[in-house]
This record gives C-alpha cells, sequence and structure tokens, in this order.
C-alpha cells in the first residue's frame, strides 16, 4: 500500500478551504507525526489520508503493491465502543475485515493480552474509563494487523497515566511492522513517539523534516513560533 | 363517581369468573396488535435505520412525510383499508375484509410510521456517534445500519412498545375493517365502544380498566427486562 | 428472562394468532343494523340456526345505509334492514335478489319526564312532533340513514314539517347510532324517537321515559335479502338463501317471538304478512 501520495490536494467546505494544496509522500518506516497548532488541518487531513472524507482538488493515491486488501486502521480522538463486551468490540472489527470467524477470538484475545486487557475482556466496553477505552481501539485496530494506523489526537482527553499507556502500545505496534501516522499539539509527545515532523499551518504544509532537526532548526518561521510556544 | 365504582365492580366480577366472551376478546386484541407490531417492527425498523443511514435525493421530504404519517386519524386508515379489502375495490379478491387478518392489516399500517420514524430518529442519532469509526473500519451502510440497530436496541424497545400502546388504544380502524363482529372480530376497544353505546356503562369502562391494566402490565416487563440487560451490556 | 426469551415469546403468541380466513367453517356475513344487535335479538336466533345448519352468521351491525352499502359492495351475503323505500330501490337497481318480510317492531316517542312539549300519553305522533316543534323543546335525531332515521324524516314529512327547511337550533342532529343517540338524549333531556327493542335494553336512561306509543305510524317492518350474486360472484348464494329460509319458516318466526326482554316480547314475525 505504502508510499502514500498527495499531489496537490484542497479540500474546502462553504466556500472556506481546509486544507490548501498540500503535495507529500508518506513512505514505509518512519512513525510520522503531524503537527500543529489547533484549526490547522491536522484531523480533515488524516481522514482525507484515510479516506474518510475526499478532496476537493487534487489526487491521493496509494502507490505500493496491495497485499490482501487496503489495511488501515483508525483510532479517533474519542474512541466509540459498541453495546457489547470488550471482546467483542475487537472481534466486530475483525469480522469486517473478512477474518476467518475461527481465528477472531483467539487474535482477540492475543492482542487484549498485548494492551493489558485480558482480565477485562467479558466486560461492557462502555463501562470502561476513557484510557482504557482507548486501549480497546487500539486493541481492535492492532487485531486487524494494518500496514497503516492513523491516530487522531489519541491522548487529548486522558490523563498521564493513560497517556503512557496508549504511547507505548503505539511504540509496540511499530515496533512489529505497522506504519504510524500520528497527530498531535503536544510537542513533548511529537519528541516521545516522532521519527519525521510534517507541520500542518493553516491548511498548508509549512515544513517536513526528521524529528531532531526540525526541534534544533525549525526553517519556516510558523514553526519556529509554535515551538516557542507562542501559537496555542 | 358511582359509575366508577360500578365499573370496578363490574372488572373485578369479569376477571375473576374467567368470562369466557371476556378471554376471547382479550386474546383477539393481544394477538392482533402484537402481531402488527411485530410485522410492523420488521419492516419498519431496518426501513428506520436504512433511512439513517443513507443520503439520498428527497430524503428530508421522506422523514417529513413519514413524521406527518406518525399522526394518521386511525378512522381513516380503517376506511382506506376497508375500501381496498372490500369486494368491490382492488383486493377484494383476497376476502380478508371482517376477519382478523384485515385488522393485523391496518394496526400495521397504522404503526408502520411510528416505528420508522422514532427508530430513524434514534437510529441517526447513534449514527452520528458512530459513523467514522465504522467507516473506518469498512463497515458499508447495510452492515451500519444492522450495528447500529443492534446498538440502540434498548431504545428501540420503547418504539416498539410504543407502536403496541397505539395499536391496542385505537378503536377507528378496527371498528370499520373488522366490522365488531362477535366472536370473530370483537376486541376489547370495540367492545369498550359497543357497550358504551349500549348505555351500559360501568361495562364499557370494566373493560376499559382490563384494557389499561393489560397494557400497564406488558410495559412493566418489557421496562424490567430492559433494565436487567442494560445492567449486563451498559 | 432474557430478551431473547421475550421475543421468542412474543412470536409465538402472534403466530398463534394466525388470524385467518376460516375457510373450514361454512358462515355467511349478514348486515345487519345496530338496533337489531343491540336489542340482543341475534344472539337469541342465530345459535338456534347454528344448532340446525351448522352454519356460522356473522354479523356487522351498522346502520341501514351502511348496511344496504356494504350489500352493493359484495361485502356481505344477506342483508337485514328495516328501511322498506330504500330495500326496494335496492332491489330494483339489481343489487339484491328478492325481498322477504321478516317481522316488525315499533318505535316509541322517548321524552323526559318533565316533558315540556306536553305530549305524554297521546297517541298521534304526528301531533306530538308538533307540539315538539312549537315548544322548541330538544329532539335528538339520528342523522345516519339509517332505518330509524329514515322513519323519523318521514314521520316530520307526514307532520306537514319540513324537517330541513324549519329545524331550529332545538333540533339536534348528532349522526350516531341508536345507543349513542339516546345517550345523548338522556345528557340533554331531549325527546328521540328510538326503537323499542334498544330502549329495553339501554341502561343509562336518566329521566326518559316513554311518553308516545302504539302508534300505527310507528311500525318498523324488517325485510331480508339475498345480495345478487349476478352482481358478486363470490356471494354464498346457498348458505346465505338457507338463512333466509330458515328466517321466514315456521320455526324462525318462533325463535324470533321467542325472544323477550324482562317478559316482554320485542319482535313481531310476519313473514307471512305478504303486505308487509
Amino acid at each position: 500500500m505504502l508510499p502514500l501520495l498527495l499531489e496537490k490536494v484542497s479540500f474546502a467546505v462553504n466556500g472556506r478551504t481546509i486544507i490548501d494544496r498540500i503535495s507529500v509522500e508518506i513512505a514505509a518506516g518512519p512513525r510520522t507525526i503531524i503537527l500543529g497548532p489547533n484549526g490547522a488541518g491536522k484531523s480533515v487531513l488524516m481522514r482525507l489520508c484515510h479516506g474518510l472524507l475526499k478532496p476537493t482538488a487534487g489526487v491521493i493515491a496509494w502507490r505500493g503493491p496491495t497485499n490482501g486488501g487496503l489495511r488501515q486502521a483508525m483510532v479517533f480522538q474519542r474512541p466509540v465502543m459498541l453495546r457489547r463486551s470488550v471482546l467483542a468490540n475487537v472481534v466486530y472489527g475483525m469480522g469486517l475485515a473478512g477474518i476467518a470467524p475461527r481465528e477472531r477470538e483467539l487474535r482477540a484475545r492475543d492482542v487484549l493480552e498485548a494492551v493489558g486487557l485480558s482480565h477485562l475482556a467479558e466486560r461492557p466496553a462502555r463501562m470502561l474509563s476513557g484510557g482504557e477505552q482507548q486501549r480497546v481501539a487500539l486493541a481492535r485496530a492492532w487485531a486487524l494487523n494494518p500496514e497503516v494506523l492513523f491516530l487522531d489526537e489519541p491522548t487529548a482527553n486522558l490523563d498521564p497515566g493513560a497517556t503512557r499507556d496508549i504511547e507505548s502500545i503505539v511504540a509496540q505496534m511499530h515496533a512489529s511492522g505497522t506504519k504510524i501516522i500520528m497527530t498531535t499539539h503536544n510537542l513533548g509527545q511529537a519528541r516521545r513517539l516522532g521519527d519525521e515532523i510534517l507541520f500542518l499551518h493553516q491548511g498548508r504544509l509549512a515544513e517536513r523534516a526528521p524529528m531532531e532537526r526540525f526541534f534544533r532548526q525549525p526553517e519556516s518561521s510558523e514553526a519556529a513560533s509554535f515551538i516557542r510556544e507562542e501559537i496555542p | 363517581m358511582s359509575e366508577i365504582t360500578q365499573a370496578l365492580g363490574a372488572a373485578g366480577a369479569m376477571i375473576f369468573s374467567f368470562d369466557r366472551k371476556l378471554i376471547e376478546i382479550v386474546l383477539l386484541s393481544l394477538c392482533v396488535s402484537l402481531t402488527a407490531v411485530v410485522i410492523a417492527s420488521v419492516i419498519g425498523l431496518p426501513l428506520g435505520a436504512a433511512i439513517a443511514v443513507n443520503r439520498f435525493t428527497g430524503r428530508r421530504a421522506l422523514i417529513v412525510v413519514l413524521n406527518a404519517l406518525m399522526g394518521l386519524p386511525p378512522v381513516v386508515v380503517g376506511l382506506v383499508v376497508y375500501l381496498l379489502l372490500s369486494r368491490a375495490g382492488p383486493l377484494g379478491e383476497l376476502g380478508i375484509l371482517f376477519t382478523p387478518s384485515a385488522m393485523v392489516v391496518a394496526q400495521t399500517i397504522l404503526i408502520l410510521p411510528i416505528v420508522a420514524a422514532l427508530s430513524r430518529q434514534v437510529v441517526e442519532d447513534t449514527w452520528q456517534e458512530y459513523q467514522e469509526q465504522l467507516r473506518s473500519l469498512g463497515a458499508g451502510p447495510v452492515t451500519s445500519a444492522m450495528t447500529l440497530l443492534r446498538d440502540a436496541r434498548f431504545s428501540l424497545v420503547t418504539i416498539v412498545l410504543a407502536g403496541f400502546g397505539r395499536a391496542a388504544a385505537e378503536v377507528g380502524a378496527v371498528m370499520i375493517v373488522g366490522g365488531n363482529i362477535d366472536g370473530v372480530t370483537r376486541v376489547m376497544t370495540t367492545a369498550i365502544a359497543l357497550e358504551t353505546s349500549k348505555g351500559d356503562l360501568p361495562l364499557a369502562l370494566g373493560l376499559g380498566i382490563i384494557l389499561l391494566a393489560l397494557v400497564l402490565a406488558l410495559n412493566a416487563t418489557a421496562y424490567w427486562v430492559k433494565e436487567a440487560a442494560q445492567r449486563r451490556y451498559g | 428472562m432474557s430478551c431473547k426469551t421475550l421475543i421468542y415469546g412474543l412470536l409465538f403468541v402472534s403466530v398463534l394468532a394466525a388470524p385467518g380466513t376460516t375457510a373450514q367453517t361454512r358462515f355467511i356475513t349478514v348486515a345487519s343494523t345496530t338496533s337489531t344487535e343491540q336489542s340482543g335479538l341475534f344472539k337469541h336466533i342465530l345459535p338456534i340456526f347454528q344448532k340446525k345448519t351448522g352454519i356460522e352468521v356473522r354479523v356487522v351491525a351498522l346502520g341501514t345505509g351502511q348496511s344496504l352499502d356494504m350489500g352493493k359492495r359484495g361485502d356481505a351475503d344477506v342483508v337485514f334492514v328495516h328501511a322498506r323505500s330504500l330495500e326496494e330501490k335496492f332491489i330494483a337497481e339489481g343489487y339484491g335478489v328478492k325481498r322477504f318480510p321478516v317481522m316488525y317492531n315499533d318505535f316509541v316517542l322517548i321524552g323526559p319526564r318533565r316533558d315540556p312539549a306536553r305530549i305524554a300519553g297521546g297517541k298521534d305522533t304526528l301531533q306530538a312532533l308538533r307540539k315538539i316543534k312549537a315548544a322548541g323543546a330538544p329532539f335528538v335525531s339520528r342523522g345516519d340513514r339509517s332505518g330509524t332515521h329514515n322513519a323519523e324524516l318521514a314521520l316530520w314529512k307526514q307532520a306537514g314539517i319540513d324537517i330541513a327547511k324549519e329545524k331550529g337550533p332545538w333540533y339536534r342532529d348528532t349522526g350516531q347510532g341508536m345507543g349513542p343517540a339516546l345517550n345523548t338524549a338522556s345528557a340533554m333531556n331531549g325527546y328521540i324517537l328510538a326503537d323499542r327493542g334498544t330502549w329495553i335494553s339501554f341502561r343509562n336512561r336518566g329521566d326518559l321515559e316513554i311518553l308516545v306509543e302504539g302508534d300505527q305510524r310507528l311500525f318498523n317492518q324488517y325485510g331480508v335479502i339475498l345480495v345478487n350474486p349476478a352482481k358478486h360472484k363470490h356471494v354464498k348464494k346457498d348458505l346465505g338463501q338457507a338463512f333466509i329460509d330458515w328466517i321466514v319458516s315456521a320455526e324462525g318466526q318462533k325463535a324470533i317471538a321467542g325472544y323477550k326482554i324482562g317478559g316482554e316480547q320485542l319482535f313481531f314475525p310476519n313473514a307471512n304478512d305478504t303486505g308487509a
């Protein structure tokens, strides 16, 4: 599937331009963090890449070979739990992905173990805490063995402890071969998790750089201001 | 006030003597309305969900019409169904006029908009919450609709009960298409209408009390089941 | 108890209903009037007929007008009403085969005990009606094209009153069946023309009582007609004819005469009266 190619992609709603002619190629490997202030268009860009939104101009294409279909998953800022048990939630996604029924429960229990929620497998998912629900969402995505995992500000609503849990799982998934594309407006998180940064400002790709270089020597003035926390 | 006391007395006497006619009438009422509610739900719930998750031209007009149809006057439905099922009408060949089947048809038509319109609302509210996640997981409109129906099941139970209540309470439709035939199409509401018109008000009131008690019992049962299930599934 | 049990239970009950056409039982649909049904006559005579012939009679009790309409549409096999002119028109237009007189009952003029129009005890209905109009006393009319309604209109006409033109606020055109109309009359202490049968079994009398009765003009003739199978092929003409044959036979007539409320006979069989 990867690399993902965006060519002059724009997205406008009611005359307002939210994404303005972004061209970028995202390759396999490094953890890509989409960074930027509130309102920069990070969430919209994620959704365009994932396929939830269609660009109003430009082209988005997966340029790599697709073995076994388009395998990508997304975790949202607010996890959406179905009114079923934790285990059933994880199994649900696999059913849609066409994984064989016999395999589903086994895999589900494996990923739940990996995220540390085995003891809650039978609990109604909606009764879990925010952090736990987000872990279920990650488990659900992980069970699909996706090539690309999109995460849209996954810890924005969580306390530091839960945030650490989530970041740890994301690291594990990256280690097992999944490409991570994540948005955040939290500089610390970007430093901890990112390999490369795509900095968005008012819908445009203001800068792209490896993480180290971005924080040491940002090229654009907007990025510099942002790092100095002058733009919220 | 004395009429109400008489009514309670009449109701009590009927219930405790296991009056055969009464049992017949009660069973028929339940059967007709329950059957109508089942059919209306089988059609209406998926219909409501489908309208909720799909976008198509005329969708908003359809929603407005569906909501308006919730207020269909039963007597109008009865009249239209009568004209359809009459021998002189297009479906006369079926020969189901003045049978419980005709009553089921009329009540189904009456409840269907209620089930569809309300389930559309409930599903659409849930759809707002779930939409992105379901689409992200690859669920198409049909799968999404089914998932939403399942997740909204507790609210849907309330809707189905509302439909049943409407059916069990109406008299206009079943009177016209059933004919209130003694022993064949006489249900609680038409029996009440008949006794009222005969001037036997305590008896009519007594029957009314029994009808209320039945509907109350059904609602209470459904509520407890719902509570129990909600505790299990969140 | 789980959700599943409840759902299966519901499905089971509704399947039990299996409401459908009972093609097995032999039955006919008779369109008749509310007065005949509410008086309890059918409850008395139909079981006798069913026991003898095994034919179930399903009575749809509406008003005369609606019953004849049902006959025209073919929704009934037999029509049993009490409005001779309308019945003859029904046959003339080809909807019915032949009219047989069956029985008569009588109307009574009912009013409040107070009797503001002073008609109590009189034997002349027409005079009574004129007095009611003169007094402007409330009068409840059925207004529903029923046999009773037609009889009432005929009486006003005979009394020399063009009621459509000359009615005032005292004339309450309710559009209801006999029972509901009596309820209305009772509630407003008004005068009303009613058939004796419904009156005798009416429970909500309030201050009302019979004020005028026995006048020849108040006699109310019932006729029975088989719906024309030539117009509606599915009409159960054999079963329907069996019913008609029975009700005009000595046995049927005896059953009618045998029906009493409080010792009082309501309907007087006269199938033999060819002029009826």
